[in-house]
């Protein structure tokens, strides 16, 4: 049922990646529990033009859980008080009246915040320039049934490949590991003959890649898994951790 | 006067590419490096062509306005993509792929590149494998295929529910290889805001990084357009919230034709809108037509009781039930094609037998398909999906119907391009859904990534070379050229004139206004009193915008609401546009209902004696009516049919 409620909001707010940042309250009233969390902050920043202030920024683009770009840690989880989903897909309705919600930037040494609630991400896109592909070019390629792949693996590729590259995994570790984002894209293309025949090294540069950037080590904490909006599974990172013993025997 | 050319090869259909590009110029390696190419998008089109670009040799910059080029819309599309791959051996081919989405178009898509199009869709599939595109496969190791709407083949190739996700990874990945080997330059957050054209050529763009506010200028021998589609004029769509036309809209400003803008898609299967609030509208893949029925009661006083919460849909017997899309159109039943479902949707509701409380919501029930495969299969061809829904409205959709209502979804206008995808700007493409080509008048499920991948692995490379090779004299500019400098000024100008206006009124507040005139007036039913009062209140809307908007903060930085704002007023010019060409298309034809013309059984009616034509409209300056010219289609190979699905 559709239901009407007020809130306090406490909420991270940041000039730009020199200032401090700290954070700020907002009331906002009447919000109805079948809007999206995205539409009650679409609400607040209405308010606030109003009102004369600028409006806060946050990350968004598909509002349906695919891009990847919403983030923010609401009361502490990354992606909020729902499991698998996006906040962009988190909805009023696990809020109560009266309510008190704390929103803030994903936190992490990897993901520098830019302003408000956004961060910087790229280092992402990074860790995959190092080797999350299969290195073909366009065009003389075989017949895409020319290799038969059981659908097993086929099934088990593809929810590796669900990843949205979100970062909450990272946001979620409190030693700020990429290893779940890594070992998704190492497991989809280490399980399909195509991305098989560079399996080992792909794991090895893609790994010295993310250390590079300053994400920290994997400590089996499973705090990533469970904040993963996608369902990625740590088995991935056991499985990247093969490949990756696998590059260093052949070093 | 702009002349428009479409340079489609001589000879037979099947031989027109094969022909081109045995005759096209070739650029050697050594000169390829001294070649800079511009991309500006990173969804299916732009990625997959800058990939190609960098492989082969060239200079590439491309743009996004995402943080990541993995972000683009692309990315959300859900159901499938088609190639004529005839692996279930259901009797398809290239000619009937062909066949398929000239008649899906309505019949006012250019043979030449359709066919193309169909030619190439195969070479897509075997290049995502070999990428690693994890597609769906059967237990015997081979890929599986699915149907949608408008065909009565089983063509359509996915990934789950996320097919658009996968594949935009793949040339996501194949482009961030190529950054890696420095043939490709990066640059995220950054937004084309001009074009730039040097002797009569596009030769760079203006951008502005949207994390720092800075302009900057960027020379290139080409420049390709991949920015997506306009949809968000209507504000609310199953677009992203990003979603743009303003690159576009510069082209158009700057001499390029906008071709067909009328032509907007809307999709049968979304979820109905639920408040003032409602950001956006989620579509339900057209993928779900294939298991699901869409109904409505066949009866109005359980309709109605429906709406005042007293019934259920489980409570309505079978024979109570109106399956009208299988009553109307029994050879493709719930799948026929989305301009036919929306309508057919939208004559019930207006009838009086919508459900929801709005009543403007039909079923969508799988019921008959579970009873039949098991939740288990249904799960897991479509369970995203459900989940995503059931997340959203909070109805479980294994055990109660999906309620849905049509939706802006996708725009078949766009920039007019000639076979070479060029624009009437010499070096300046245009690929993707911001190009016209190749859907008509609608466009048939799966077949938006087909076009966006087909444009940039299979056509631009050659297109594009063949263009530069005329080039290869041309020294890079440093920027400092007087036309960056004007056109880098003007953008500028436009910025500090909207933080200027100082007005009362939010960015979005107008774009809310905007999209109800145009969902009101140039939505899926239009007429001409309606358009002609469109155009006077869009009209009256820009006037106020730029009067009375208040957008917040400064140039400097980040400043989002400037950016929206900067959008938005493109909008309005494009909204106005469209419903110009609305008006002036006196016919029905796919996605393009005029009222006054349809059959005696409410089928959309053409003009093929008058309008048998692609409408592209000249700029002719501020506040100035465009001017109409028109593209004269050939009909050689398909016969001009009145469609029929019964
Ligand atoms: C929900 C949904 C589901 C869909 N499902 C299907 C499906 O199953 N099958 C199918 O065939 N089609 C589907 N479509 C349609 C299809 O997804 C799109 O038409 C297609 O992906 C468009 O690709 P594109 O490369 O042309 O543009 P986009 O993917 O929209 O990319 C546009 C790019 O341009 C950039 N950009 C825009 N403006 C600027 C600017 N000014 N400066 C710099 N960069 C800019 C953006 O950052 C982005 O990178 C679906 C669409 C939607 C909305
Ligand atoms: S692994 Fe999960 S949490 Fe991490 S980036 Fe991918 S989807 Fe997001
Ligand atoms: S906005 Fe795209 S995943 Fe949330």
């Amino acid at each position: 049922m559709e239901n009407y409620i007020n809130l306090t909001l406490k909420v991270w707010r940041q000039k730009n990646a020199r200032e401090k940042g700290r954070f700020e309250t907002y009331q906002v009233k009447n919000i109805s529990t079948d809007s999206s969390f995205l539409e009650m902050l679409d609400i607040l920043n209405e308010q606030l033009i109003n009102e004369g202030q600028e409006p806060v920024a946050f990350d968004h683009d598909c509002r349906e859980g695919i891009c990847g770009m919403c983030s923010l840690y609401i009361n502490g989880r990354p992606h909020g008080p729902d499991d698998d989903i996006t906040t962009c897909q988190l909805h009023m309705r696990k809020f109560k009246n009266g309510e008190t919600i704390w929103i803030e930037p994903w936190r992490s040494a990897g993901f520098p915040v830019i302003k408000d609630l956004i961060v910087n991400r790229t280092a992402f896109d990074q860790i995959i320039a190092a080797g999350g592909y299969v290195s073909v070019n366009t065009g003389g390629v075989p017949d895409a049934n020319a290799i038969p792949i059981p659908k097993d693996d086929a099934d088990e590729a593809m929810d590796a490949a669900s990843c949205i590259g979100c970062g909450a995994c990272v946001a979620a570790c409190k030693n700020g590991s990429a290893m779940l984002f890594v070992s998704a894209k190492v497991s989809q293309l280490a399980l399909l003959p195509q991305g098989r025949v560079e399996a080992a090294r792909r794991a090895k540069n893609m790994v010295a890649k993310m250390d590079e950037l300053g994400f920290g080590n994997c400590t089996n904490t499973g705090a990533c898994e469970v904040e993963c909006p996608k369902g990625i599974s740590v088995a991935n990172i056991a499985r990247l951790n093969r490949e990756f013993l696998k590059a260093k025997l052949q070093d | 006067m702009v002349k428009i050319d479409a340079k489609i090869p001589e000879g037979p259909l099947a031989q027109k590419w094969t022909k081109y590009k045995a005759n096209q110029k070739l650029v050697n390696p050594a000169n390829k490096r001294k070649l800079d190419i511009i991309v500006v998008g990173t969804g299916l089109a732009g990625a997959s062509a800058a990939a190609s670009f960098g492989e082969m040799g060239f200079n590439v910059k491309i743009f996004t306005i995402q943080d990541s080029p993995r972000r683009a819309h692309s990315i959300a599309a859900q159901g499938g993509i088609n190639a004529a791959k005839n692996y279930p051996n259901d009797g398809d081919s290239v000619h009937r792929l062909f066949t398929d989405t000239v008649k899906g178009g309505d019949y006012r898509a250019r043979e030449a590149n359709v066919y193309r199009l169909a030619e190439v869709s195969n070479s897509i599939i075997d290049q995502c494998v070999a990428q690693g595109v994890p597609f769906a496969r059967e237990y015997g190791g081979l890929l599986d295929n699915r149907s949608f709407g408008g065909a009565q083949v089983s063509r359509t190739f996915y990934a789950k529910g996320q097919t658009g996700q996968q594949l935009l990874l793949g040339a996501y990945q194949a482009l961030m290889r190529q950054v890696e080997m420095k043939t490709v330059k990066l640059y995220t957050r950054n937004e084309l805001v001009d074009i730039v054209i040097v002797d009569g050529k596009a030769r760079g763009i203006i951008s502005r990084d949207l994390v720092t506010g800075e302009f900057q200028r960027h020379f290139a021998h080409a420049v390709v357009l991949a920015t997506g589609g306009y949809g968000n004029t209507f504000f609310l769509s199953t677009n992203a919230m990003g979603s743009n036309g303003s690159a576009a809209w510069q082209a158009y400003k700057k001499g390029a034709m906008f071709a067909n803008p009328c032509f907007a898609q809307i999709h049968p299967t979304c979820i109905p809108v639920h408040g003032e609030f409602q950001s956006k509208l989620t579509l339900m893949s057209e993928s779900l037509r294939n298991d699901g029925r869409i109904w409505v009661p066949a009866k109005k006083e359980d309709a109605e009781a429906i709406r005042a919460g007293k019934l259920k849909p489980t409570q309505i017997a079978e024979d109570d039930r109106d399956y009208f899309l299988e009553r109307r159109y029994p050879a493709f039943g719930n799948l026929v094609p989305r301009d036919v479902a929306s309508r057919a949707a939208k004559e019930r509701c207006d009838a009086g037998y919508g459900v929801g409380a709005t009543g403007l919501a039909v079923y969508l029930d799988f019921k008959s398909s579970i009873e039949r495969l098991g939740e288990d299969v249904i799960r897991a061809r479509y369970g995203n999906l459900f989940q995503m829904y059931e997340k959203i409205v909070d109805d479980n959709p294994y055990k109660t119907p999906m309620m849905i209502y049509p939706a802006i979804h996708y725009t078949m206008g766009g920039i007019w391009v000639d076979y070479e995808l060029q624009t009437t700007v010499p070096g300046l493409f245009c690929a993707g859904e911001a190009n016209f080509s190749d859907h008509g008048a609608n466009r048939l499920g799966a077949s938006a990534l087909m076009q966006g991948l087909a444009d940039g692995y299979f056509v631009l490379p050659y297109t594009v070379q063949n263009y530069l090779a005329d080039d290869i004299r041309t020294p890079r500019m440093t920027g400092n050229e007087k036309e960056f400098v004007e056109a880098e000024q003007s953008a500028k100008d436009r910025f500090t004139k909207l933080l200027n206006v100082k007005g009362n009124r939010s960015v979005d507040s107008f774009h809310k206004e905007l999209g109800l005139t145009m969902w009101d007036f140039v939505g899926m039913a239009r007429n001409s009193e309606g358009l002609k009062q469109a155009i006077e209140k869009i009209r009256a809307i820009k006037k106020e915008f730029w009067s009375n908007v208040k957008v917040t903060g400064d140039a400097e930085g980040m400043n989002i609401e400037l950016e929206k704002a900067n959008r938005l007023a493109d909008f309005i010019e494009i909204g106005e546009l469209m419903a110009i060409d609305a008006l002036h298309r006196e016919e029905s034809c796919g996605g393009h209902f005029r009222e006054e013309f349809q059959t005696e059984e409410g089928e959309a009616k053409r003009q093929d004696d008058k309008f048998a034509y692609v409408g592209c409209w000249e700029y002719k300056g501020e506040n100035q009516e465009p001017e109409l010219h028109k593209e004269e289609l050939q009909f050689v190979d398909v016969k001009l049919i009145q469609r029929n699905y019964k």
